[in-house]
């Protein structure tokens, strides 16, 4: 008997007899013996519980997490404060263990939560329609594409260089087998540069994509920047941080076609960045393009109110090769977790919340700009992350910093090497004027030392 | 049953009807609060324009945490679950998702990481990726492994854009992919978003793939075969060597579909059948929860030739020879590679969920799973061939089955006048999940059951014993089955007025 199996010597014995068979061998004789493995797997030894416990702890003990150090890491997924009952529901085994609710009679509670969601969702963004969640935020970002190319027969994207590297190389990815093109549009002064992206779209661009707040953290003027996607039929996609929309314009009122994000944010752990979720939010004419699954409303024989997926002709296992999307499993679960912080926020606290962001980064941002060596990458206003220039080498204030527990931000030359120099700083609610001021004498001293060190040197300590 | 009024027969949880959230929202009430501010406050349009700032503050429930928690509560009930109950569920592999996988992911080190971290100091999270590609690996017969797509159609998607990178990088261009007509509805809905044409093969009068309908079809215009071994009807297709044969002549790749994994850890490997390009469901074979549909997990493993393509970033490990530290990083100058799939690295917590569960059972343990799960799904279709279902629902294809096998409901629908979808409402009134229905497509009325390893003899049992009750039933009312069920919080639900007239959210007003 193996682990999280029941079947005894006896019951096996008993259940051979009744296949009519004398081991299991004879079951495995329709595989050739040639492709047979023939050998154990070349893994350890099955192990106990509380063995398999302490090597999983031990390698957590590897990792400086949120708990360890002051995190002002952003750059997509943000180290929030995810409240108790988001734990407690989610890991009740009604939730954690159900399948796709394909038996809508005994999958009430699922089905319910998705509407839940999908409301609460299309609130946020000011869409009228929203799927139940897919995978995470640029995977959906490139799914908005698929949408754009069926609903204007084009292929063509205008991609914002503001948008989440991330999402940009997913598309990019997704784009070759769409057999579409993506084309990028410049930023000038954090900003998209309006007039680049106006000369760039044209009437074969299926969609144009914009981020908002962009990856710089700027506020983006949506409205004035999809003009140029209205003028030629374009779709605009905006991809948007769920978390802001207490405190920003929402995209269905700027313009957007869709809205699409990344949803780690509103109740799910930063977990090295999965599983979260990704939303997908639309106008009313796209509801039958919409990728993943979708709860609606109906009722029963009797006439009792319930819940059902429904559209699911859009859908891989109804429509196959004419799917509008291939997804299956998504991430329903972490779409409940987002449902219940939601609520637990409510009305109100959504607001304070953006709002508290809002202000604690104004604070930061000033902190740090009034430190010798450091300037800002950009003057344009910003929600919850903003960028930075050091005068030293990233890498080496960064190093620095976590020598004294605080992983000080985004270095934005991973991915910008126009902003070698640049450093990407979040705050959360977590992230207190203490830990702030914590922040800015830690970045000073960094500053100060590794300019000392090393005045001529461009690299960074760290790869 | 019909002359006595529904309210009557109503259980409590019928009578306690659908409520949302936001129908339980009352002005002014809440739950979280903020923490102090803190700092100095200053006016909002000073730091945003106007022009961009919200004007109505988005509807959410207006609702205390002790009311929240009994919403869901009480919603959550209205739900079947694993730990609760049987769940055939043909395709889905619904084991048992141990609780120590769930605790071990939530540990800070895990759970509070944030996927920007650098490389240093997320060594152990790097260490725990790099340990599941290399079990992967070896499970797979395959010796490369990426861990980024999200779910077993993002593995799909990934192994065809690989297959589509492979040949441009040769200089060609293919456009055709071949599924067997048993396949997964993801299957040719990947293959549309990748830019290729699907062409069917059609089945064997044992279930297998039908190797004269291949040999027409493959030539040089044919980018990949997409298969699972065992196929849909839980046969395992002997013929795949011979397959891999054809298409590798041809220089297709070979793409196997890790739905049914759960059949061969430890006796058989994928990458050792000929098999280029592997995805894995981690919410299946390696018993993450489904989470009511989702989180999953869908790694690819895959051959040598097709290891330049991968996805960026790939785990790898430096150093870690004659006794050295090793160091693992994130390797992103991978020019030939397809690209990101997604952000960051993966859904990690699931990773540390398959990867617990892999200790935990071990070599043996993985292959004792495999050979229990399909010593339960023989056992299960030998009941299912003895009594009334023997009868009604015979087996699609007459053979000893792997880790799942197919019903055909075609006869219980002609003599008794009850359809599959009959069967499967009725068997909710008797506390079962219903197998899969109606899917693989070329067996009518079908129903596919999958027992998976973790069920007892006696659930087996039960579930065949409430199958023979149930065609008793309809022996002499075929009607019982047919407005089944009735114990559930609500009944059969009006789907084509839910698509007729789409109400996907609560209409709230300002």
């Amino acid at each position: 008997m193996t682990r999280y199996t029941s079947a005894t010597d006896a019951d096996r014995e008993q259940m051979l007899a009744a296949i009519g068979v004398a081991s299991t061998e004879e079951l495995f004789a329709q595989i050739p013996e040639a492709l047979r493995l023939g050998r154990p797997l070349e893994l350890p030894e099955g192990m106990s519980e509380a063995e398999v416990h302490e090597r999983l702890a031990a390698l957590a003990g590897r990792n400086a997490d949120a708990e360890r150090e002051i995190c002002f890491l952003g750059a997509g997924m943000y180290d929030h404060y995810v409240p108790a009952i988001v734990d407690a529901i989610t890991e009740r085994s009604e939730f954690l263990t159900p399948y796709t609710p394909y038996q809508p009679e005994i999958s009430q509670g699922g089905l319910q939560a998705m509407f839940e969601f999908q409301t609460a969702m299309s609130e946020l963004t000011a869409l009228p329609v929203s799927n139940a969640a897919l995978y995470e935020g640029p995977s959906a970002v490139a799914s908005a594409g698929y949408l754009a190319i069926m609903a204007t027969g084009r292929r063509r994207f205008v991609v914002s260089r503001g948008v989440h590297p991330h999402s940009r190389e997913t598309l990019e990815t997704y784009s070759v087998g769409y057999g579409a093109e993506v084309v990028e549009a410049p930023l000038e002064g954090g900003l998209t540069d309006g007039a680049a992206l106006a000369a760039t779209v044209d009437g074969d661009t299926a969609a144009v994509f914009l981020q908002n707040p962009n990856f710089l953290g700027a506020v983006e003027d949506i409205e004035a920047l999809g003009a140029a996607a209205k003028e030629h039929g374009a779709l605009l996609v905006v991809a948007v941080d769920p978390m802001t929309l207490g405190v920003l314009r929402p995209p269905g009122e700027s313009g957007a076609d869709v809205a699409v994000g990344e949803g780690q944010p509103l109740g799910n752990r930063l977990d090295f960045g999965g599983p979260s979720f990704g939303f997908f939010c639309a106008t009313e004419e796209h509801i039958r393009r919409m990728p993943g699954r979708i709860a609606g409303e109906t009722i029963d024989v009797d006439g009792r109110r319930g819940f059902v997926l429904t559209l699911q002709t859009r859908e891989q296992h109804i429509r196959r090769e004419k799917a509008t999307h291939n997804i299956c499993t998504a991430q329903a679960l972490n779409a409940l977790g987002a449902m219940v912080h939601l609520a637990w926020l409510g009305r109100q606290g959504f607001v304070e919340l953006g709002e508290l962001l809002v202000q604690r980064t104004a604070y930061a941002r000033e902190r740090l700009a009034a430190i010798d060596g450091v300037e800002l990458l950009h003057e344009a206003p910003v929600v919850r992350e903003f960028a930075v220039r050091t005068d030293a080498p990233v890498g080496g204030v960064l190093e620095r910093c976590a020598q004294r527990g605080i992983a000080a931000g985004y270095p934005l030359g991973r991915d910008y090497p126009e902003f070698d120099d640049g450093l990407l700083v979040a705050i959360t609610e977590r992230r207190t004027k203490e830990q702030i001021d914590a922040l800015a004498e830690a970045l000073e001293q960094a500053v100060a030392e590794s300019s000392v060190l090393s005045p001529q040197s461009s690299e960074g300590v760290t790869a | 049953m019909s002359d006595i009024p529904a309210s009557v027969t109503e259980t409590p949880m019928q009578r306690d009807r659908a409520v949302t959230i936001y129908e339980k929202s009352v002005s002014g009430r809440r739950a979280g609060t903020m923490p102090p501010l803190g700092v100095p406050e200053r006016p909002l349009q000073e730091l945003i324009p106007a022009n961009l700032l919200r004007k109505r503050p988005p509807h959410l429930p207006e609702i205390s945490e002790p009311e929240i928690v009994r919403h869901y509560n009480r919603i959550s009930r209205r739900n079947f679950d694993l730990d609760t109950g049987f769940y055939p569920l043909g395709s889905c592999t619904m084991k048992h998702n141990p609780r120590l996988n769930e605790r071990v992911a939530a540990l800070p080190g895990h759970a509070r990481l944030h996927p920007a971290q650098d490389a240093p100091r997320a060594q152990g999270a790097l260490e725990l990726m790099w340990l599941l590609q290399g079990a992967l690996a070896e499970i797979c017969g395959l010796p490369h492994v990426s861990l980024q797509p999200s779910a077993g159609s993002h593995g799909e998607l990934a192994g065809l854009l690989l297959t589509r990178a492979y040949h441009a990088d040769r200089g060609e261009e293919r456009h055709k992919v071949l599924t067997p007509d048993t396949a997964h509805g993801t299957n040719p809905a990947s293959v549309t978003m990748a830019g290729y044409e699907v062409v069917k093969v059609a089945t064997n009068e044992r279930g297998g793939v039908d190797m004269d309908d291949l040999r027409s079809k493959v030539d040089g215009e044919v980018a990949c075969l997409m298969l699972t071994n065992p196929n849909t009807l839980g046969l395992f297709d002997e013929n795949i060597a011979e397959m891999a044969a054809l298409l590798h002549e041809v220089g297709a790749t070979l793409y196997y579909d890790g739905a049914n994994l759960n059949a061969i850890m430890g006796h058989s490997r994928p990458g050792d059948m000929g098999f280029d390009i592997v995805h894995v469901n981690l919410h299946k074979s390696f018993s993450q929860p489904h989470g009511g549909g989702g989180p999953g997990g869908g790694p690819i493993a895959v051959s040598e030739r097709i290891e330049p393509y991968l996805p960026r970033p790939q785990v790898v490990r430096l150093g870690g020879d004659n006794g050295s530290e090793p160091y693992y990083d994130l390797d992103f100058e991978r020019p030939k590679s397809i690209g990101r799939l997604r952000g960051f690295q993966g859904n990690f917590g699931v990773f540390v969920r398959s990867y617990a569960y892999i200790l935990s059972l071990g070599r043996d343990g993985l292959a004792e799973a495999s050979e229990t799960a399909v010593l339960n799904a023989n056992y299960l279709l030998a009941r299912m061939r003895q009594g009334r279902a023997g009868g009604y629902l015979p087996v699609a294809f007459d053979r000893h089955c792997m880790h799942e096998f197919v019903l055909s409901g075609a006869p219980a629908k002609k003599e008794l006048g009850v359809k599959t979808l009959d069967i499967a409402k009725r068997l909710l009134d008797f506390g079962f999940h219903p197998p899969t229905v109606y899917f693989p497509l070329l067996v009518d009325e079908a129903l596919m059951v999958e027992p998976t390893e973790t069920e007892a003899m006696e659930s087996l049992d039960e579930f065949a014993d409430a199958i023979e009750r149930i065609l008793e039933e309809a022996e002499e009312d075929p009607g019982v089955a047919r407005e089944a069920p009735y114990t559930t919080p609500v009944r059969r639900l009006d789907e084509v007025r839910a698509t007729r007239q789409p109400v996907v959210r609560q209409p709230l007003g300002d």
